[in-house]
């Protein structure tokens, strides 16, 4: 039987030999530690960080580059001969780089390619058709000339606008109203919550009797629950979707539905439930059980007044470890709810988004990050009962 | 939507008041139907109790029996049988199935790439996990470098892979490149590579993404047995003057080598299912197949269940050696308990 009682930290750091001056190893051990820090949280950092950005500035600079000051360079024609307009004794044709207001700042200027940046922002550049263009920084441009404009094709300027840097939840609102990431992650609920709580009524029975009643088989039934852990979830799927597909045949209903995908996660978990809790279950004390039978309470009683309270820990370690698998699964949740638009979970909308906008950054970050927000906050304020569940799951 | 979260709830309700109804229903049953009245004789009244307590424990354990049997132990041997029938489960087929699949140079690939999975990952988590374990133990903020290393674990594998799909990113030459290791490259100088499409560099790719993931658990894992190396023996190493590497690979490492062992066969299982980071970042293309996605595509795709049961058999073959090792080792310990 595991203990669940983790040390903490701080005793067995206090417990290390005193710290002397100068240690080498030790500032080496603290580089070595936030290295592997860095290098794990970068990605996910990424990720965040990208998900926030305007969606033109993610796609062209890196996320690590997000607070910094960006620069693009583009072009555009100024406006027809025809839109001149006589100012006292000078012609003039006035407009817009950008067509209308925008975040974005112009830089410089020229009038070809090469020197894009000889020009500052408003100040005057030659212009080859003769007179001189001002452009200024929000992009009005205003070319005069002594005299009528007359080209038939609208010359070009070439200018370098900046953007600050601009954080957003745009792309947020975008995923949740157009791409169906909203009705996925009811979907993903609907599936995890009973996922989750049907399991744990069946084993702690099941544990309970494991653990405290004598019966024949029961330890074929401990072996065959700890083979049934390791058993690859590919061995019942064939099997099972033919199942389905019979029973939903004389129903005649769909094969395809959430109470498929209830039973099918509560019977894939149960294996480790039935474990984890029967082996918290069989540590706690033997004279309290004794001394309730000899009070002539029942099991059942023993149960549900006792066994069940004491062993919350454990079954709060299950409940974690059964959440964040269903709700990050996709495989069951393919095979026994389908792809079908409006039940798709919120793995199979993430996989079909990367298909479908393989590169829309901001879109795939930010859904990508809905689907991970809910395991985010149970992971983090749970954690201690997951590790436990943890430890108590593999090390024997 | 609202139907739909208040169907959630309404199973919720019903799975709870039809499992109290079960437990607490057959129980005051079987107490009513074997009860024994202060009127009984001696000998019945103990054979009514034994009746009792023999019936009890299969009330508890039913239920769940019943799941495990139906969705897993007969699907086992349901597939096993399926093995050996052709598309449709009709006609028995012997052994073709299995000539094909060593015949069928797509399994091959996915079976190769599998082993290096299989190989690969284990290695690097562990050794990853056992360093971070070492270091994080002896730092005042190690606990929170563990939380952050842990973090990957809460995340599901499709998650993970569209954060690594953009870390992998590629735009083309002379462009500025979104992704971190495209940027490093051009960085370095070299031209960017569009790493996905590379064959075996690419499985290896898709193999970090894991190794992100398991990482965090075998870092827990470890950390807990090096806690458990007894003080004593370490301040007798350090007495008799060994270093720390010393300390760290002729004791800290015998002593937790059961653990180590427990880390990798958990991660080799975790490594043979593995499915939704191949399916979602290549889908098997570009030679990075493995047999869990070769599995489903065979199943799903093809609608072939001969084949897809084959697949399966053999991912099942390669678990049979660690299944039995645990049950034997369980069954160790029930001895001693």
């Amino acid at each position: 039987m595991t203990s669940l009682a983790i040390p903490s930290t701080a005793t067995a750091a206090a417990k290390r030999k005193p710290r002397r001056k100068l240690d080498i190893g030790r500032i080496g051990a603290h580089l070595g530690l936030l290295f592997f820090v860095i290098v794990w949280t970068f990605p996910t950092v990424g990720l965040l960080v990208s998900s926030v950005r305007d969606k033109d500035q993610l796609a062209l600079t890196g996320w690590w580059t997000a607070l910094a000051h960006s620069t693009l360079m583009s072009a555009a024609r100024v406006g027809p001969a025809t839109g001149q307009v006589q100012e006292g004794d000078v012609w003039v044709i006035k407009g817009n780089v950008f067509g209308g207001p925008t975040g974005q700042t112009v830089e410089a200027f020229g009038i070809t390619n090469a020197d894009i940046s000889k020009t500052p922002a408003g100040t005057a550049a030659p212009m080859r058709d003769g007179g001189e263009i001002v452009l200024e920084p929000n992009g009005d441009y205003r070319w005069t000339s002594p005299t009528q404009f007359t080209y038939s094709g609208s010359p070009r300027v070439y200018f370098v606008t900046g953007s600050a840097p601009r954080f957003t939840l745009e792309n947020y609102q975008r995923v949740l109203s157009s791409t169906g990431v909203g009705q996925s992650f009811i979907n993903s609920l609907t599936v995890a919550i009973p996922a989750t709580i049907i399991p744990i009524l069946l084993a702690a029975f099941a544990a309970y009797a494991l653990a405290w009643m004598r019966f024949p088989f029961r330890g074929l039934i401990v072996a065959l629950v700890v083979g049934l852990l390791v058993v690859p979830l590919q061995m019942s799927l064939i099997p099972l979707l033919r199942l389905y597909n019979i029973i939903a045949g004389a129903l005649g209903t769909e094969s395809k539905n959430y109470l498929g995908v209830w039973l099918a996660h509560t019977a894939f978990g149960l294996p480790l439930a039935i474990y984890l809790l029967r082996n918290y279950m069989a540590g706690l004390p033997r004279e309290i059980m004794e001394s309730a039978r000899m009070d002539g309470a029942s099991h059942f009683k023993i149960f549900t007044s006792m066994v069940l309270p004491l062993s919350f820990p454990a079954l709060a370690s299950f409940a974690i470890f059964q959440f964040l698998w269903v709700w990050n699964d996709l495989l069951v949740a393919l095979v026994f709810l389908g792809a079908q638009d409006d039940r798709m979970v919120l793995t199979a909308r993430l996989v079909n988004l990367l298909g479908q906008y393989g590169n829309n950054w901001e879109l795939l970050t930010s859904a990508a990050f809905i689907t991970m927000i809910v395991p985010l906050i149970v992971f983090f304020s749970l954690q201690r009962y997951f590790v436990r569940g943890l430890l108590a799951g593999s090390v024997k | 939507m609202v139907q739909q979260i208040l169907g959630a709830i309404l199973a919720v309700a019903v799975a709870l008041a039809a499992a109290v109804a079960y437990f607490w229903g057959t129980n005051w049953i079987l107490d009513k139907a074997l009860a024994t009245p202060p009127t009984m004789s001696g000998a019945k009244i103990t054979q009514r109790d034994s009746r009792r307590s023999a019936i009890r424990p299969w009330l508890f354990v039913g239920p769940s029996l019943v799941f495990l049997v139906v969705y897993l132990v007969y699907p086992v041997f349901e597939t096993l049988r399926l093995s050996f029938y052709d598309k449709f489960g009709i006609n028995f087929v012997g052994f073709s199935n299995y000539v094909w699949a060593f015949q069928d140079g797509v399994f091959l690939q996915s079976a190769f790439n599998n082993l290096g999975w299989l190989f690969i990952v284990p290695v690097l988590s562990t050794s990853f996990g056992l360093i971070i374990a070492t270091l994080a133990d002896r730092l005042w903020w190690g606990n929170i470098a563990k939380s952050l290393i842990f973090m990957p674990m809460a995340i599901s594998f499709v998650g993970a892979s569209v954060i690594w799909k953009f870390i992998y990113a590629y735009k083309g030459p002379g462009v500025e490149q979104i992704g971190v290791l495209n940027a490093i490259v051009t960085g370095l100088g070299f031209d960017p590579q569009p790493w996905i499409t590379i064959p075996f560099l690419n499985s290896f790719l898709l193999m970090i993404i894991l190794v992100w993931i398991q990482t965090g658990f075998a870092m827990i894992i470890l950390s807990a047995a090096l806690r458990g190396v007894p003080e004593e023996t370490l301040e007798a190493a350090r007495i008799d003057g060994a270093n720390g590497f010393r300390i760290f690979f002729d004791i800290m490492i015998p002593q937790i080598w059961g653990t180590i062992v427990v880390v990798w066969t958990t991660t080799t299982i975790t490594v043979l299912k593995v499915f939704d980071i191949v399916y979602a970042m290549t889908n098997g293309e570009f030679q990075t197949q493995v047999l869990a996605n070769l599995m489903y595509r065979w199943m799903f795709i093809s609608g072939d269940y001969g084949r897809g049961s084959t697949i399966a058999v053999i991912i099942m073959l390669v678990v049979v050696p660690i299944m039995v090792w645990n049950i034997r080792r369980a069954n160790a310990e029930e001895g001693t308990r």
